[in-house]
Order: structure tokens, then sequence, then C-alpha cells
């Protein structure tokens, strides 16, 4: 009985075996499956159903071109939680072909985990890939080869309620406007209405890398360009951090910690976000839309971008890179632009962003998007995003306090994060 | 056995054959007795009975449990799936992190503001919902209702209403009281927390407490009642004492249930201020999912289960000392 278990349990064994192998045998030594029955598979953080439909239309017309690619899925995931879906994703071997990307490009890119697109991208026919804006590509650029097309590159602007600065009797000058204007305006639209000064959008107390948009302003940066030194400490940012410290605490210009206000909603006078945004704007009020105002370091510009990749690990790397192709290639970036802000020199005019944009004018696209991107810097990037966000954020808790040390606590923020940007 | 020695069988054959198969028969019956017996028949149905149970335990359970040991002893890329072994240098960091004091003390705080109030609150309900009085079936619904409410949900919900211009502040105001900002202070965080928590949760207890409270035998308040005793030496000598099963069971339940609490850190304080409310639960999701240290994540978590097998095992071996029925 014994043996006659043992025997049964060898076969069962073997056969086991024998169907792994064989299933295990539809894959070559490259990881790529047989190509007649491709499923692509790309996740994006948006659910806007217009966004999905146009994205599902050019991958309709991809797969009719290219009959050995069955499906192209495009897999929302929630905003808040992408990243951390994204990489559990990856861990547990369930990773996409393609990937949209904001701060983990950085960690993405150091850990070879993308393919480079550089090639492909430059021999794809009609592709232009001189058309590229140089400060679009830099972030998701190492040693020359691009590993992410930055498909949305949206400068940040300051939306103004200007029904809500008439009520309070204020004026500003547009073009010569700077932050503490836009400080006293915001307290005296407080103290008049009861409605918010100033918001910087998503900035809510805990995301402090969005204050780069005012910072910048100051002439202040998070660390240093080789990203290995906290510059926290710098004049800059003290003087910074103790014009947003006023604000929210003695001036009232900025509603303070644990207090909502929703621009879009018309709760705020000004609120800095990106352009991009410019979609939630409804008619319930007058507005206007403007460059970040100047700061004592003078005009400055500042872009959140968010890029697609192919995943290294992905068993479809060729027919992925070909499709990111075309998705982005001229005639199909002309799409994506009237929801994403492009990287494409050809596309970056006024009138080509404003024919597909039911809110904003021609002039003011030139002068939010058009003029701001030669010059502009990213919000601040680095590998271990979550881990310097986080740490960073502990630290600057302590500065939300009507008697916060602001010297002190920036003191602490460098003592947080230096450690990981050794790393 | 012997009978098929006498098999309508073995009768049907001719002679000569019957008694062959009347010989084998008999020779198999003493040297080799049937594996179906009764006893094996009701080991397999017990083991078919629990097998769902035993599948489940084992799949995510042990299995999750000896990743997570594997894990702990790795660094993981998880960007390219490389492991390597680093032995015990997870272990180390332990040590090493400045944040663990600050995040273990949160976790104390609030399981035993979480445990204390639950357990305290659930009984005093249940006391009070026990007696017939009029409503007492709305107040009984009311109190568990929460318990069938999404966690995210109620917790989004008390979110606005900590806000600093939210609900609870503007009922506070209207009577001439300024709130705090609960949400963005350490001590008015930790304590929204708890509180957040035991509103929701308090209701289990509550149900576990009046079953066990109307299991008490009405006659022995009667006599004590006779004997002359109040309302508190009956709770005292009679009620507790009856009821300290449940108060064992809901003890540890709530205590694991509140080392366990972690999406109302997640959505109403993200571990802030500073890292008042960064439970250990927390701090491993952190660690694991957020800063994609699954090595570090996983000692961690690792920790946190040790914790929890400590905590039941100290309870499990206190109730001697105090849970009536063991005596």
């Amino acid at each position: 009985m014994n043996r006659a278990r043992k025997l049964f349990g060898a076969v069962a064994l073997t056969t086991a075996l024998a169907l792994t192998a064989a299933c295990g045998a539809s894959t070559d030594g490259s990881g790529a499956t047989n190509a007649k029955d491709v499923k692509l598979r790309m996740t994006v953080w948006t659910s806007n159903e217009d966004q999905l439909e146009l994205f599902d239309t050019i991958a309709a017309a991809y797969r009719a071109k290219h009959p050995e690619v069955s499906s192209i899925t495009f897999e929302s995931l929630p905003f808040e939680d992408y990243n951390t879906t994204l990489t559990t994703q990856i861990a547990g071997g369930n990773a996409p072909d393609l990937a949209w990307m904001g701060d983990l490009s950085r960690d993405l890119i150091a850990s070879d985990a993308l393919v480079g697109l550089t090639d492909k991208l430059k021999a794809t026919d009609g592709w232009q890939y001189g058309d590229l804006e140089a400060s679009a590509t830099k972030e998701f650029t190492r040693d020359g080869t691009l590993y992410a097309y930055p498909f949305s590159t949206s400068p940040f602007a300051l939306y103004v309620n200007t029904d809500l600065l008439a009520k309070a009797g204020q004026k500003i000058d547009p073009k010569n406007l700077t932050w503490d204007q836009v400080a006293a305006a915001g307290a005296a639209v407080h103290s008049t209405t009861g409605k918010a000064g100033f918001v910087v959008r998503d900035f809510d107390y805990k995301s402090w890398n969005t204050l780069a948009t005012v910072w910048t302003g100051f002439g202040a940066t998070a660390w240093s360009a080789d990203g290995k030194k906290c510059t926290f400490t710098s004049p800059e940012m003290e003087q910074a951090f103790t014009f947003l410290h006023d604000a929210a605490f003695k001036t009232k210009a900025m509603p303070g910690p644990g207090t909502t206000a929703d621009f879009f909603a018309g709760d705020a006078a000004f609120t800095v976000a990106q352009v991009s945004r410019s979609s939630l704007l409804t008619d319930k009020f007058k507005y206007a839309l403007y460059p970040l105002p100047a700061g004592p370091a003078g005009r400055h510009a500042v872009i959140g971008q968010a890029g697609v990749g192919v995943l290294a690990t992905s068993k479809h790397k060729d027919q992925a890179t070909d499709f990111l192709a075309y998705l982005t290639n001229p005639a199909n970036s002309e799409k994506l632009a009237q929801f994403f802000p492009p990287p494409r020199k050809s596309l970056l005019t006024g009138a080509k962003l404003a024919a597909d944009n039911k809110v904003l004018t021609a002039a003011q696209l030139q002068e939010a998007v058009v003029d701001q991107l030669p010059n502009a810097v990213t919000l601040p990037n680095h590998t271990s995003p979550a881990e310097i966000a986080q740490r960073g954020k502990t630290a600057l808790d302590a500065m939300w306090k009507a008697d916060a040390d602001v010297p002190a606590v920036l003191k602490s923020v460098c003592a947080a994060i230096e450690p990981i940007l050794a790393k | 056995m012997a009978g098929l020695t006498r098999t309508p069988d073995a009768s049907r054959a001719p002679t000569g054959a019957r008694d062959t198969v009347t010989r084998v028969a008999s020779t198999r019956d003493s040297s080799k007795p049937p594996f179906w017996t009764n006893r094996r028949r009701d080991v397999l149905a017990g083991y078919l009975f629990i097998a769902p149970q035993l599948a489940g335990v084992v799949l995510f359970v042990l299995i999750p449990v000896g990743l997570a040991i594997w894990y702990s002893l790795s660094d993981w890329n998880v960007f390219t799936g490389e492991q390597t072994f680093v032995g015990v240098d997870n272990y180390a960091a332990l040590a090493a992190d400045s944040q663990l004091p600050s995040v273990l003390w949160a976790t104390a705080v609030f399981c035993a503001g979480v445990v204390i109030l639950n357990i305290g609150l659930g009984l005093l309900l249940a006391v009070l919902l026990n007696r017939r009085f009029r409503g007492a079936t709305f107040f009984r619904t009311l109190f568990f209702s929460p318990v069938v409410v999404s966690v995210v949900a109620w917790t989004l919900v008390w979110g606005f209403l900590l806000q600093d211009n939210g609900g609870v502040n503007g009922l506070l105001g209207a009577i001439g009281i300024t709130g705090p900002n609960w949400l963005q202070h350490g001590d008015t965080a930790m304590v929204s927390v708890i509180i957040t928590q035991v509103i929701r949760s308090v209701g289990v207890n509550m149900v576990l407490f009046l079953a066990a409270l109307q299991g008490v035998p009405s006659h022995l308040y009667e006599a004590a009642r006779i004997d002359g005793a109040g309302s508190r030496v009956m709770f005292t000598r009679i009620t507790l004492p009856l009821i300290s099963p449940t108060v064992l069971l809901t003890s540890i339940i709530t205590i694991v249930g509140a080392l366990q609490s972690f999406a109302q850190i997640a959505v109403l304080t993200s571990g802030g201020p500073e890292l008042s409310t960064t439970v250990l639960v927390y701090y491993v999701f952190q660690q694991a999912f957020e800063f994609n240290d699954i090595g570090y994540g996983s000692t961690l978590a690792l920790m946190l289960l040790s914790f929890v097998m400590l905590l039941t095992l100290l309870q499990w071996q206190l109730r001697r000392k105090w849970v009536f029925h063991e005596q």
C-alpha cells in the first residue's frame, strides 16, 4: 500500500512538472511570449471618461494595424494610491506593460526598471524626436536616454476669483504681481468676506513639495542640484517659510491647517494649481489666470509632470514600446493635447492649445503655458520620494503652529531627509 | 469478516469453488482487517469538515507568516524583483530606527484608549440597555448601527466633522466654546482617532455583553436582594463574575482589533501630526508599501504579530485568576 501511494505520488509530481514545463515552453528565453496574441495593459490615474475614450480610440486604431495585439487595456488606479498600487503590482509579478508615472520615475529609472525609449522613438518614421521641448524631457532622461515620454507637462499658474476680489475692493496688477500683493489681497478678502485668501492646491499641510510653487520665487530649492544635500536651511527657504507661516497664522491670507477651501467651488480668492486643472472651472464666478507671482528672486515657473514608460518586466516590451511610439506620435499628441499640455514644440502655441480648450483663451494659454515652459523647473523629485515626503512632513508638522520656530523646524527637516538624500 | 464464509455469492458457487472462496476469505480475514473501519471513517469525516478552515489557515496565515519571515531576512528591490539575503540586518535596523519608540508609544496609547473605552462603554451600555424600558430596542440598534458602516466612509465623515471649521467645532461654537483644531495637534489627534474608533466599534462589545447579561440567572439577584445586597454589590459579586468569560473574549478581540486598526489612521490623520498617531500597523504599511522596503516592513509585521501573540497568551494565562467558570 505504501509503495503504491509513493508510486502514485511520484507519477502525480512528474505529471505536474511536465505540465508546468509544457506551459512554460510558450515563453522564449528573453521572456517574450509568442507574439500572436499580445495583450497590453497600461495603468493610468485618470478615470475621466473622455480621456479614457480617447485612449481607447487610439488603441483601436493601433490594433487595426497590428493584428497580433489582441487587446490594449487602460487600467484606472486611484491617484492617491497610484504609486503604492503600481509598486505592489510590480512586486507581485503583475506589472503592467506601460505605466503613467509621476514622482516614482526617479526610482524606476535608477533601478533600471524602465525600457529606454530614445532609439525606438528616433527610429520611428515621422515621430520627430527633435520636436520635444528640452525642459520637458529633462526629468525623465538619464545619460542621454529618455525613459518616459512626458505626456503631460503642466505649468502651475495663479487662478483668481475676480468676483471675490471685487467684493473685497481689491485690485491687482497682473503684470507686476508679487507674492506679497497676493497675500495682502487674500488677507483683505478673508477679513471682508470670510472666504479664504490664497490656497496652494493639494498642499493641505501635507504635500509640502507643492510649496515649491512659492519658494522657487524666493530663490529657494529643497536640495542641491546633485540631490545630495538638503538646502531647507538656506536663508531663501527661511524667508519663504516665514512668508507662508505669516500667511497662515498672522495675516490669515492662507487658510490654516485643518481648514479646507476649494477655489473651484468659489471658496477662495486665489489658488495655485496646474493649468490642466482648468477643466474644474465653471461659470459660478468670474475668473482670471496668470503666471505665478514674482517673489524676492523674481519671476519663476514651476511645472508638474507626468510621463508614460514601458516596464522592463513587461513580457511584450517591443510591442509595448511600439504602441507607446504610436500613442505619442505627432498626430496623436495633438489629440492628447486637449487634456494634457504636450511636450512638443510644434504644438506649443496658445492658438493650438486653445483649439480644444473650452475655458481658457489662446492668450491665457500662451502666457500661462507656452511662455513658461522653456525656463520652468519641476517640483522637487528624488529617489525614495515617498520616504522623503513622509519624513519631511513629519518634521514640517511643527511648522504649522502659531508659535513655530521657523529656522529650527527647517533644520529638523534637513536632519530628517538628509540621510535619505545621501543614500 | 467471519460472514464471508457464508456469503450468498459463496453459497451460489459450485461446491469446490465455495470451499476455495471460504479458505481464501478466511486467510484474508485473519491476516488483514478491512481498511475502512468506523473509526477511520469518523477521522476522515472530521478532517473533511475542518479541511476548508485548515486550507484557509495554511493559505492565509501560515504561508504569509512564512513568507514574511523570509522577506524579513531579505532586501527586496520591488522595481526589479531582485531579492538579496541580508541575514538579520532588518532586525538590527529595528534597534537603530529613531522613529520606532514614538511609533510604539502611539500604539500603546491608542490600544489602551480603545480597549479601556471600548470595554468600559460597551459594558455600561449593555447594563443600561439590559433593562426593560420604552425605546430600549431603538437605542440598541442606534449604538450597534455604526458597526455595519464601512470604516473608510465612517472615518471620512468624521474627518470633515473634526476639521477646524467642521461640524464638531461648529456645535461647540454654538454654545460658546472654541474647539481645538482636533486633527492638527498631537494630543487631540490621538483622542480624535480613539473616539471615532470607539464610537464605531463599541456596539460589538455591547451586543456581546448584552447576551452575557441575559444569561445570568435571575434567581441569583433575587437571593442577593433578599440578603440585602445593593446594586453595586450585585454587580461586582454576581454580574461581573458570571460574565467574566465574555469580558475575556471581548478584551482579546478588542486588543487584537486595536492593534490592527489601520484605515482610521490612514484616512483621518495619515499618522500625523508628526508621529503622534503613527501606530505600528500603519508604520508597517508605510515601510513596506510606500517606502517599498518590504524587508523592513516584514520585520515590523513580525514584531506586531509577536505582540498580538504575547498579549493573547498573557490574557489566556491570566484568565485562571479572574474568569469565573475556569475556577
